[in-house]
């Protein structure tokens, strides 16, 4: 999230895409309710099922599942055709006047530089058009050169009328135009919505456009950065943000620099590649600026002694992957017989998926599977799962009982990127051990194994630093310490990523929880809430300053600068983020040098993490086109309506064709019906199947499917009916229902189908049923196919057909 | 005061609600009478710790109640939401507010399983076992798909042949750990639940 949970009370719209907050999220769903008992705030759910959240909403609009770029696409025009857009935010906030380089075209589907054979773009024709004299960005700030952003944007989202919304989203033209009329007056600067999105935008070949095309109205309404507005993901599992923040992650580093790659020698090598670049003179470009002080402070932390000026500060003890080695890719490499050993930590491939049969073949592939989780999972028992002989899976099985989240301390950061501190409560249950004691210790033996036997590069290994008092027991609380870092000369714990050093005086562990544990003690665990609303929330806008901490700098809503005018006032005075008082910044922990006076002609572009300085409407970030297009699901009924000849993502990686094997796509002919899969409140993922209360409460796994579709098949709630896909088969309950209906997308008729995901042959449920759960996996359907950008899969859209048995 | 039990608390209300036609009094006296009990509270006495929620990632935060037992073991009384907490109020959905059925459990893994390749059932072994062996695979994987230079005589010093995935639900210090780890061994292969 941009902004945090409670601040969600503060916006005057809300539109809810890919998520059901009432159902998925329901105590954070109380700032939704704060917003439209308190202040009037209008709820818009657009989802492909009536949920409990579309039943509180002032308008509930069926879309089509993955088609959101075209709804945010058609708003975005709506805003750009009628001049609704927030005019100086536009001109001075977002790069809206810079100039593109000659060259960039948009035709049929394709922007410029696709190469066919290799399914990817040449993104270089996507760049700004360089400023002769400044050797920065060509900027227009009347918005009229033909080729400023601004006009390219028109332009492209001149195509997406509320007849092409309507077309493609199956949304009536009428309902479309009511939410845009609601939307478009959002612009004005005392007037904030907020976009609240989940995994239905995630989970898709286009999920980062999906996201990236509802950022684009936000800047273009100007309610970015400001209390009330942003993007704001609601995320899943208790630390995934966490743990996304401290890159257990293929493609990071801690605090979310790149990992290097291949053919950088030396630290100048990889902050060139890695680092964003300045284009403005007013841009501070803080990121790029001090890229190469927090990569050197990590490796610092991570290596001491070993890392010093003469060797790089060890930059060749990373490693740098040749390829793509995401989620997929473990499983795509272990088909290839290439994946040797894989270790879960708290999660379960074969449930995941997607394509749960693939991957448990996946797992079979494998010497070796270390599971580490308190309870069995499907994966932990995949090899006697039934319909498998056990004697033929040849792969080493490993179960290690792991404590839970109360037998620990150490913290979990919520969506709002609030690190709250948790204490041990309870001691390990019987054997149970720690995650991370399981891995200090492994790791402890394998580096006894290397001194006695020698091996391949030891270097790492043997350096490595643990500053713990215990080696095979770190404490969380001095992994805490060493996240936060500190000034190697004088010993102190680093106050604020801003001091950090490339010298190799300075350590952190990851630069944007610099500041999070002084020598004053553990900010995360500070509790000043709402017992004192008065002494604790001083801004009376929810910031609660003293409780717990958030990333980075106890900041509560990031890119703060933009809530504020040219001259530093709030947009809104009823609802600042931070303000100028003649000498300093107010309110908000500031997104901006502190002091820095908003009229000095060498201030400071707001955006200040960006090269551009500026919010990008336009961005060659992304590998799958500057701006957001819509682009049908690879398994899709209709053709696209915009452009036919490329309808589906045509970067979107096909794991299956690339590794030579065959696509397993299903044809609309085969697999007539759009499935979606989603999460219901009484359960979360998987663990839950092993809580018999919430068992109780949700005991089979079923799929809704509409009334009319159901009536047309003669099937009633309660029927047992069979959903496949080109890949696999669920045997469950049916339950019908008005909530999902027939829709006309591209002037066809077409229905969906949900498909719940918390089931399997692990756990309660499956101990009771005869088939122990044989055919309850929801991802043995789902597609081996992953976004352009983050190869996240596609969950949420594929085709199926329906029987019943 | 004296005290009385839940059930006399039951008798005192009824008598309570015929004496308001006896005495026109009957409804405070029913108060008074009340006021009396004496509850014998599950969490009187106990602990009172702080923790959050563990399933999805709203971060409301949990007030629990511990208490020792004469045996030296740590009883769990109770787990409710935090009333202090900017996040949730104090409130709770049906997930957190059975979150002592996922702490305490019939469930759990009692110890270290293994299951050797092509067998038909777990053994349990003991935790020496299982971290050499795992130590001994890490090694040797490792060491079979360990690449220090790539085709393009680029130093890459990567491991290719394991995988890590998982930490959506350990705390931020065990995964940074884990990070630090993995990446040290050499890794390329590391995975959460951020993309599934």
């Amino acid at each position: 999230m941009t902004n945090h949970w409670r601040d969600i009370r503060h916006a005057d719209l809300i539109l809810i895409n890919g998520a059901n907050p009432a159902e998925a999220h329901p105590v954070g769903f109380q700032w939704f309710m704060r917003a439209k008992l308190d202040r009037g705030a209008k709820l818009i759910h657009a989802d492909p099922r009536f949920t409990r959240t579309s039943a509180v909403a002032d308008m509930y609009l069926r879309i089509r599942t993955g088609s959101d770029v075209a709804y945010f696409g058609g708003l975005i025009n709506h805003v750009l055709q009628n001049n609704l857009f927030h005019d100086e935010y536009v001109r001075n906030y977002t790069n809206a006047s810079f100039v593109v380089k000659d060259g960039y075209a948009f035709s049929d589907g394709l922007f410029s530089g696709y190469d066919p054979d290799k399914r990817t773009y040449n993104i270089a024709t996507w760049a700004y058009e360089s400023n002769a004299r400044t050797g920065y960005a060509s900027r227009d700030l009347t918005l009229q050169h033909p080729r400023s952003v601004f006009q390219l944007m028109k332009a492209h989202y001149s195509r997406y009328t509320p007849e092409v919304v309507s077309s493609i989203t199956g949304i009536p033209v009428d309902d479309f135009k009511k939410v845009a009329d609601l939307v478009g007056q959002m612009g004005k600067p005392d007037k904030v919505m907020t976009i609240v999105y989940a995994v239905g935008l995630t989970h898709h070949t286009t999920g980062g456009q999906l996201i990236r095309s509802g950022a684009v109205l936000q800047l273009l309404l100007g309610n970015m950065g400001r209390p009330g507005g942003g993007m704001n993901a609601e995320r899943g599992h208790a630390n995934i943000q966490g743990n996304t923040d401290h890159a257990i992650s293929w493609e990071l580093l801690p605090g979310y620099l790149r990992i290097p790659a291949p053919g950088q020698k030396t630290i100048a090598d990889y902050v060139a590649a890695s680092a964003p670049k300045k284009s403005d003179p007013h841009s501070w470009n803080f990121f790029g600026t001090n890229y190469s002080k927090f990569m050197v402070s990590t490796l610092k932390g991570w290596y001491g002694d070993a890392a010093n000026k003469d060797n790089e500060f060890a930059f060749n003890f990373v490693p740098k992957p040749a390829q793509n080695s995401s989620w997929m890719s473990i499983f795509d490499q272990a088909l290839k017989g290439k994946m040797e050993g894989l270790i879960l930590s708290g999660m379960t491939a074969a449930s995941i998926g997607p394509d749960s049969n693939q991957v448990r073949q996946a797992l079979g592939n494998l010497k070796w599977l270390v599971v580490m989780d308190p309870l069995p999972t499907t994966s932990s028992e995949f090899w006697h799962a039934p319909g498998v002989d056990a004697s033929q899976v040849k792969t080493e099985v490993f179960m290690l009982p792991t404590t839970h989240w109360i037998e620990k301390d150490g913290s979990f950061t919520n969506s709002g990127r609030w690190a709250q501190w948790k204490d041990q409560v309870l001691p390990p249950e019987g054997q149970a051990r720690h995650d991370h004691w399981i891995l200090a210790d492994v790791f402890q033996r394998v580096k006894k194994l290397y001194q006695s036997q020698g091996g391949k590069f030891p270097d790492p290994i043997n350096s490595l630093t643990f500053a713990y008092k215990d080696p095979a027991k770190p404490e969380l609380d001095e992994i805490a310490k060493e996240i936060n870092g500190k000034d190697l000369a004088t010993g102190k714990q680093m106050t604020s990523f801003a001091n950090l050093k490339d010298d190799g005086t300075t350590t952190t562990g990851d630069w944007i929880y610099t500041g999070s544990y002084l020598d004053t003690g553990n900010l995360m665990k500070r509790r000043q809430g709402i017992q004192d609303p008065k002494a604790n929330d001083p801004t009376g806008m929810g910031f609660y300053p003293n409780w717990a901490w958030s990333w980075p700098l106890n900041r509560r809503v990031m890119y703060n600068r933009a809530s504020a005018d040219l001259d530093g006032k709030p947009w809104d005075p009823a609802r600042p983020g931070i303000a100028w008082d003649g000498s300093k910044w107010v309110g908000d922990v500031p997104d901006y040098p502190a002091t820095m006076n908003p009229r000095d002609p060498n201030a400071y572009l707001p955006f200040i993490m960006n090269g551009e300085g500026v919010g990008r409407l336009f961005s060659n970030g992304m590998v799958d086109g500057p701006f957001p297009e819509h682009y049908e699901p690879v398994e899709s009924p209709v053709a696209n309506p915009l452009h036919p000849n490329n309808s589906a993502s045509p970067v979107a990686f096909l794991y299956d064709k690339a590794a030579g094997r065959p696509n397993r796509f299903g044809t609309p002919q085969e697999f007539p019906y759009i499935a979606t899969s989603y999460r219901l409140t009484e359960h979360e993922h998987y663990v839950t199947q092993h809580v018999p209360h919430l068992v109780q409460l949700q005991p089979k796994p079923f799929v809704e499917i509409p009334y009319e579709l159901a009536s047309q098949k003669g099937i009633k709630s309660g029927d047992q009916v069979r959903v496949s896909s080109k890949r696999g088969k669920v045997e469950v309950l049916a339950l019908v229902t008005k909530r999902l209906g027939p829709m006309t997308v591209a002037g066809q008729k077409v229905y969906q189908i949900g498909i719940p995901i918390h089931w399997g042959y692990v756990g309660v449920s499956a101990d009771s049923d005869p088939s122990h759960g044989r055919y309850w996996l929801a991802n043995a359907l789902t597609p081996f196919v992953g976004d352009a950008n983050a190869r996240t899969p596609e969950f949420k859209a594929f085709l199926v057909n329906l029987e019943k048995m | 005061m004296a005290t009385v039990t839940r059930r006399e608390f039951l008798k005192v209300g009824v008598a309570g609600a015929g004496a308001v036609a006896a005495t026109g009094l009957g409804f405070d006296i029913a108060v008074a009478e009340s006021t009396r009990v004496k509850q014998n509270l599950r969490i009187a006495g106990a602990k009172e710790l702080h923790s959050i929620c563990p399933y999805c990632a709203v971060g409301c935060s949990l007030v629990a109640y511990t208490r020792q037992k004469s045996n030296g073991t740590t009883e769990l009384l109770q787990i409710e939401g935090d009333p202090d907490s900017p996040v949730n109020e104090g409130r709770l959905c049906p997930k957190g507010a059975t979150a002592m059925q996922l702490a305490i459990s019939p469930r759990r893994v009692e110890s270290p399983q293994y299951r050797a390749s092509g067998a038909t059932g777990w053994k349990s072994v003991s935790w020496d076992f299982v971290l050499d062996k795992i130590a001994n695979n890490v090694k040797a994987s490792r060491d079979a798909s360990f690449i220090t230079t790539d085709g393009n005589g680029s130093t890459v010093n990567r491991c290719e042949g394991i995988a890590f995935a998982g930490g959506a639900a350990f705390s931020s210090e065990e995964g940074y750990f884990a990070t630090k780890l993995m990446r040290g061994l050499g890794l390329v292969h590391l995975e959460q639940q951020a993309r599934v």
